[in-house]
């Protein structure tokens, strides 16, 4: 969003009856138009200050040396826990599956929910109402209900025994899908169609009007959907914690923990992911800038 | 409808839809199915000695009559965070879309950012911030709202706070996403016809974000209904929700009984959505 685009915008936000305020009561009905104006940006930084007050104690517990194994209180400064992060036993090859698996999850459902968005979007077929209501279904179950039903299949199938990655890795493509269907097609709908016309009308053939212009508009709504299903898929556990058989995700490790007492560094891998995500959305939203001053 | 969509066949389409619509279909669908039918199977059996389906549903009036109390403490927690997740989070959409001028950006990533610690770390950081020897407990018990032994952690309070932090997000971000799109130029001509900001919400601003708000509370009320890691991790034994009833019984192998609450629940949340789309009006929501 350019600087100029908003500037008017927010003088507009202003009440319009502003230039009048002579008299005493008018100076209170101004007063009240500016506290009505304010109170809810007020409000909204308060709620949004409300949302950053558990990472911030995360943050601050990745450079807390706790008194004893089951003592929260912040105890003792410390970089111990950021200089070995892999001292407790398991985690970070826990870590290390979590990765795996978002990444495997993430490409695959990157893929097939961009396919299907297409489809959604730029194709007229029969049944196509139902897809779409299809494609929201899994959002609006509970996961626990998810999970379960996917094991109750595992278990009539005879894969009881056999729990493990690739069942991880079903079910988090499963549930990624949605997500990325709809994020792509909100993408794919809100684009101007003129833009491919005028391509066709230069004389690209439909598959250089795809690659030339159809797919780079539509790549920031693909990087998004990625990058939501990478974490959707890094951060489940309900649905994990019942397919999983022996492997332990992330989320499965720090459920164990929580249960014998948390490390301090469970602390550190949560202040990386924050910071690692945070990294991508805003070197995502400068080249969007970069992109749109050029 | 350009001409470009029209001359594009279906068969197409169907090719495209093909990979993901077979997923769904064989890891969403047919798990339903077959959770509907595990539902029906005599609890006497196990993994090993294999399982008679009775086709009786005496696993539900078994679950039913055991549950209850976990399932409808579930719908009321659900209810309450959502409610909550309302109060908040349709100031914080509003001043994003309309107060925030160029911090828009900004604000709308900080809204996900919290999303990006993993949701049980989240959740941990709120069983310190409520901790009996907490400063929360301090201040409360400073300002006698909170009795000399009272406590947060281990309460109904907890679980919903938990609950209500971590959907938040899934509140704020439909809200925001039609808030947005309300021309401001109809809330300043509400003004101009002399209408109070309070008439002016209420008639044009409040049903102009309905979609939004209807998406929100479904986004924030059903996967609300199904946790368990809040009660679990904020809560006490007394505490418990339907997610941990599910939970436990899977893990004792008692797959049936299992299934049947997982089917009630979904059966549940079905008939209240429908109830709940149908009175707000927004039925071609999805």
């Amino acid at each position: 969003m350019s600087r100029a685009g908003t500037a008017p915008d927010r003088r507009s936000d202003r009440p319009v009856r502003q230039g009048g305020g002579l008299g005493g009561g008018l100076g209170i009905q101004r007063w009240g138009h500016w506290l009505a104006n304010h109170l809810v940006l007020g409000i909204g930084l308060l709620v949004l200050l409300y949302m950053f007050v558990p990472i911030l104690i995360v943050v601050a517990m990745s450079f807390n040396q706790p008194a004893s194994r089951n003592s929260y209180s912040f105890n003792e400064f410390t970089l111990r826990n950021w200089a070995n992060p892999c001292e407790p036993l398991g985690m970070c090859d826990s870590v290390l599956l979590s990765v795996q698996i978002g990444l495997l999850a993430t490409l695959v459902a990157t893929a097939l929910g961009t396919l299907m968005a297409f489809a959604l979007v730029r194709h007229r077929f029969r049944g196509r109402s139902v897809a779409n209501v299809f494609t929201f279904l899994p959002m609006a179950s509970p996961e626990i209900v998810m999970g379960s039903s996917l094991l109750a299949l595992f278990v009539a199938g005879g894969f009881a025994g056999a729990l493990g990655f690739v069942t991880i890795l079903i079910a988090h493509i499963m549930f990624c899908l949605s997500f990325v269907v709809v994020t792509v097609k909100a993408r794919l709908a809100g684009l101007d169609p003129r833009l491919e016309q005028a391509a066709m009308d230069l004389y690209a053939n439909e598959w250089q009007t795809f690659w030339r212009v159809t797919f780079p508009l539509v790549f920031p709504g693909i990087l998004a959907a990625a990058l939501l299903s990478f974490s959707l898929s890094f951060d489940d556990f309900i649905i994990t914690n019942l397919n999983a058989g022996q492997e332990v995700t992330f989320p499965m490790y720090v459920w164990g923990a929580a249960q014998r007492g948390i490390p301090p560094q469970i602390n550190v891998i949560g202040t990386v992911m924050f910071l690692t995500a945070l990294l991508l959305v805003l070197l995502g939203e400068l080249n969007t800038r970069r992109r749109e001053r050029a | 409808m350009s001409d470009t969509e029209e001359r594009r066949g279906g068969l197409v389409g169907y090719v495209l839809l093909l990979p993901a619509g077979a997923w769904l279909t064989l890891f969403f669908v047919v798990p339903l199915v077959t959770l509907v039918s595990t539902s029906f199977y005599d609890p006497a059996g196990s993994l090993e000695l294999g399982y008679r389906v009775t086709g009786q549903v005496t696993n539900y009036a078994s679950v039913l009559s055991d549950y209850s109390e976990q399932f409808l403490r579930s719908l009321g927690y659900a209810a309450t965070a959502t409610l909550v997740c309302v109060l908040l989070g349709y100031p914080l959409a509003y001043a994003i879309a309309f107060k925030a001028g160029r911090w828009r950006n900004l604000m709308l990533v900080a809204v996900i950012a919290p999303f990006f610690t993993s949701f049980l770390i989240r959740t941990l950081s709120w069983q310190l911030i409520l901790a009996d020897q907490g400063w929360v407990v301090d201040t409360l018990q400073f300002l006698h709202l909170l009795g000399e032994d009272g406590r947060l952690l281990a309460t109904p309070v907890a679980v919903v706070t938990g609950i209500t932090y971590n959907f938040l997000p899934f509140m704020v971000l439909p809200l925001y996403a039609s808030l947005e799109k309300i021309d401001p130029r109809l809330i300043e001509a509400g003004s101009d016809l002399y209408a109070s900001p309070f008439t002016t919400f209420r008639t044009v601003t409040l049903p102009l974000s309905l979609p939004g708000l209807v998406a929100g509370t479904l986004l924030t009320f059903i996967p609300a209904a199904g946790d368990y890691i809040n009660a679990q991790l904020l809560g006490n034994t007394r505490t418990q929700m339907i997610g941990n009833v599910i939970q436990k019984l899977f893990d004792g192998g008692s797959y049936p009984e299992a299934a049947a609450l997982s089917v009630t629940l979904m059966a549940v949340i079905v008939v209240l959505v429908l109830a709940y789309v149908r009175r707000a009006g927004t039925e071609d929501l999805v």
